[in-house]
């Protein structure tokens, strides 16, 4: 199988991954996989970890203030929680079940089962979003827009932006099951796509939990 | 000089000029490009100063620019707004970590490029758009937003009865810093990538210069503090467009008219901005801590007095950062018990604060200082340090804060110690790496010249502002001849007035000296100050990946200046310790 140097396809890791690239000698060099960049592939681990962590105040700042807005206005009216949510949120945490399970079949270097495992976490995210817009006509139909009450703006605001941080989840799982990558190597952009999937899991309990609780 | 002869990391550098000057994933290239907006924005902030001073000490003389060349009092909020708003985001928080951080982070810990080249390149752009979205407020209708860098609700989330410039120019000005927050956290994933995984072989962390410590504290002080303020003007734009009461009381009514909006909290507004606020102001200060320490070893030839206190009292001081947004908001009727807390938690920070003081002070001890315009510029920090720190002391006290809260003492104190510190630390980072930059040294004379007019100059504008503070001269007021006990205090306007001049027009020896010298300078040699870092071993102009495929491993601490035993008075830390000349 012919390669360019800027793209590594599905197959060459199976192969065994050929020479190694040339890489940045960087501190502890361990001889780890480098990508065809020379940047050791360990950044893009700890770069998704940083960035989980933006991620993270970015969405406790929404929940401090879903907690203070509740406490200091006399206004507040607790909305029917959507009954799809249940369901959603199996959805999403059966796609941790099944991304765990392509990882296990991509370490074991079977092809076939890692491409239906991956191919079935995305399209439980597909399923996810596509309930969550169900969740948003449920509230519609319980009388709770945008604007009605602050405690329905929030369950707007925060499962919206979920919604969006969990889409640039499901372009990442699309991107890697496309089977072409630059820079990275398949290992580096499974293990970095299902530690971010999880952390939108677990983001989506807690979120579920603060408006079932919360509101 | 150890070296791994290994290929140039991702490609060659790009050939056209576009991708080499324009859209470039050089870290350099894009280091310079922040410097350059930067220095954009500082210039129209400086000469938005400019037209608040005339303005302020002669309130009759007309403006251009303004219509009938009267400075309305709108138009005067208008100007503090896009002041604050350009100088903290754009000068403070740009250039000291984006700008000179791009450029030098990389080579200092002997990385061939950021972690996230593309990445860098979008943070750039995004800050570039941000800025144009923020400047474009001025040419809407209405006009720029007259609500003050904070943008307090409810005022800023009713909309254009609050005022004029409250309309569309207070949206874009939410926009504006909501695309600066996103490319803020972008800049700073880079920066902790890039710090953890990417230092050369032997590079420790308690081997990294103090400048890269400076901009790794940065960096995850921005990480955590920008999603907040992200989401605070995510929700804001909410109130303002989508009809939804997140900060918006009931029954609230302006302008004679009464809001349909309900329950919304105003002091919502204010936790949500001041938790990212008051990490800000050390994201403006901590770079600026590291370039400082830098500057002070290499120009008195001593190592850094108590390197490990300076990194610890760094963290400390960034840990702090993020439990005393309170003291903003003493006098919003917050429980007196909560105020103490934040009170004593402020206090605390003049502990690490005072360590780092005492450092600089011990390094410069006993040295034979080189005087030059870089060290000039660092020792005029400190001195601003001192005195912009001290008066935080007393600003931390409710008591006190509630009469000086919102007066000219205010003003004063941050300027001395966010904007002017910071800026002086800027002023340093140029006249040291001009030569690694650009190939050419900038002047000393106009350097030193620059300072003095400077260092002089920012104290006589800012001191005064202590004692109208006393005299309880309220901030923010673009009129204040017709009060009786504020009129009698114009002379100390004129005064501050005529000094900003002075002051504005020396930074032009700074233009010349930049601008001219990046072309026509004295041909720099490669380590012109006999500086021990990476960036002073390597060749300059810097090659595309820095070390041109030779990796440094590096044996040594930051500041081995005047090491007893060996031949030169400095020791880089790429040297084998075989390899150091004996004397």
């Amino acid at each position: 199988m012919p390669h360019t140097s800027t793209t590594e396809e599905l197959e060459i890791i199976e192969a065994g991954g050929g020479g190694k690239p040339p890489s940045f000698p960087g501190r502890d060099d361990d001889g780890s996989p480098s990508g065809r960049s020379g940047i050791p592939q360990r950044v893009y681990v700890t770069g998704i970890a940083i960035g989980m962590g933006a991620i993270l105040m970015f969405f406790m700042a929404f929940a401090s203030a879903f907690i203070v807005r509740k406490g200091v206005g006399s206004d507040w009216q607790a909305f029917p929680m959507p009954r799809i949510l249940w369901l959603n949120t199996l959805i999403l945490l059966a796609s941790s079940v099944t991304i765990v399970r392509a990882r296990h079949f991509f370490a074991r270097g079977d092809r076939e089962s890692f491409r239906h495992w991956w191919t079935v976490t995305t399209i439980l995210g597909f399923l996810f979003l596509a309930g969550q817009l169900i969740a948003w006509r449920q509230m519609v139909i319980s009388g709770f827009y945008l604007a009605t009450n602050a405690s329905g703006s929030f369950f707007y605001v925060l499962t919206a932006a979920h919604g969006l941080h969990l889409l640039g989840g499901i372009v990442a799982l699309l991107y890697v099951g496309r089977g072409k990558l630059r820079r990275l190597t398949f290992a580096t952009a499974t293990e970095i796509t299902s530690v971010y999937w999880h952390f939108m899991d677990g983001l989506w309990v807690f979120l579920f939990l603060l408006l079932l609780l919360g509101r | 000089m150890s070296s791994h002869a290994s290929p140039v990391h991702h490609s060659e550098a790009p050939k056209g000029w576009i991708r080499h000057y324009i859209f470039s994933l050089d870290h350099k290239i894009i280091g310079t490009q922040y410097i350059l907006l930067g220095l954009s924005a500082v210039t129209i902030g400086v000469i938005l100063s400019v037209i608040m001073r005339i303005h302020l000490a002669w309130p009759n003389v007309h403006i251009w620019g303004f219509a009938n060349g009267v400075v309305s009092p709108e138009d005067y909020l208008r100007v503090i707004t896009m002041h604050g708003t350009l100088m903290v985001f754009f000068v403070l928080t740009t250039v000291p970590q984006s700008g000179f951080g791009n450029y030098f982070l990389p080579i200092q810990i002997g990385a061939p490029d950021m972690a996230f080249p593309t990445l860098n390149m979008l943070s750039f752009w995004l800050t570039f758009v941000s800025m144009l979205v923020l400047l474009s407020s001025a040419f809407v209708p209405g006009g720029s937003p007259i609500s003050g860098w904070t943008a307090y609700a409810p005022l800023s989330a009713v909309g254009e009865i609050a005022g004029p410039g409250q309309g569309l120019g207070q949206t874009l000005w939410a926009v504006s810093i909501a695309l600066f927050c996103g490319a803020s956290l972008m800049s700073a994933i880079n920066f902790l990538g890039t710090t953890i995984d990417l230092r050369a072989k032997g590079l420790s962390l308690m081997r990294m210069p103090l400048t890269v410590w400076g901009w790794f504290i940065t960096a995850s002080l921005a990480l955590l503090a920008f999603g907040v303020l992200l989401a605070a003007c995510i929700l804001l734009l909410l109130d303002r467009l989508a009809m939804t009461s997140f900060f918006i009381p009931g029954g609230e009514m302006v302008s004679g008219v009464l809001l349909k909006h309900a329950g919304g909290s105003p002091l919502l507004w204010q936790h949500l901005f001041w938790f990212f606020g008051h990490p800000e102001v050390y994201i403006a200060i901590l770079p600026a801590m590291g370039i400082i320490s830098h500057v002070l070893s290499t120009f008195s030839r001593k190592p850094v007095f108590g390197y490990k206190a300076m990194v610890y009292s760094l963290s400390a001081i960034g840990f702090l950062s993020f439990m005393v947004w309170g003291h903003h908001m003493f006098i919003s009727g917050m429980n007196p018990y909560s105020a103490l807390t934040f009170s004593i938690l402020t206090l605390v920070i003049g502990v690490p604060s005072a360590i780092k003081t005492f450092n600089w002070l011990g390094t410069l001890w006993g040295a034979r200082i080189h005087f030059t315009a870089a060290m000039l510029f660092a020792i005029g920090f400190v001195s601003l340090f001192v005195t912009g720190g001290l008066s935080g002391i007393f600003l931390a006290q409710p008591a006190l804060d509630l009469y000086l809260h919102d007066t000219y003492y205010v003003i004063g104190h941050f300027h001395l110690i966010m904007g002017v510190a910071a800026i002086f630390a800027m002023f340093a980072a140029t006249y040291y790496w001009f030569p690694k930059m650009f190939g050419h040294m900038m002047n000393e004379t106009l350097g030193k010249i620059h300072f003095w007019m400077t260092f002089v100059g920012v104290y006589c504008i800012f001191m005064p502002m202590h004692y109208l503070g006393y005299a309880g001269d309220p901030r923010r007021y673009a009129l204040t001849d017709s009060v009786h006990y504020l009129a009698r205090l114009q002379p100390v306007y004129v005064f501050i007035s005529i000094a900003a001049f002075v002051t504005a027009a020396a930074q032009l020896f700074f233009y010349f000296n930049f601008f001219w010298n990046i072309k026509h300078g004295k041909k720099a040699e490669r380590n012109p100050w006999r500086a021990t870092t990476l960036e002073w071993q390597v060749s300059t102009p810097v090659p595309h990946d820095n070390f041109a495929g030779h990796y440094p491993t590096v044996y040594r601490g930051p500041y081995e200046y005047s090491v007893p035993g060996a031949a030169e008075d400095f020791t880089p830390q790429d040297v084998a310790p075989e390899q150091v000349a004996k004397a």
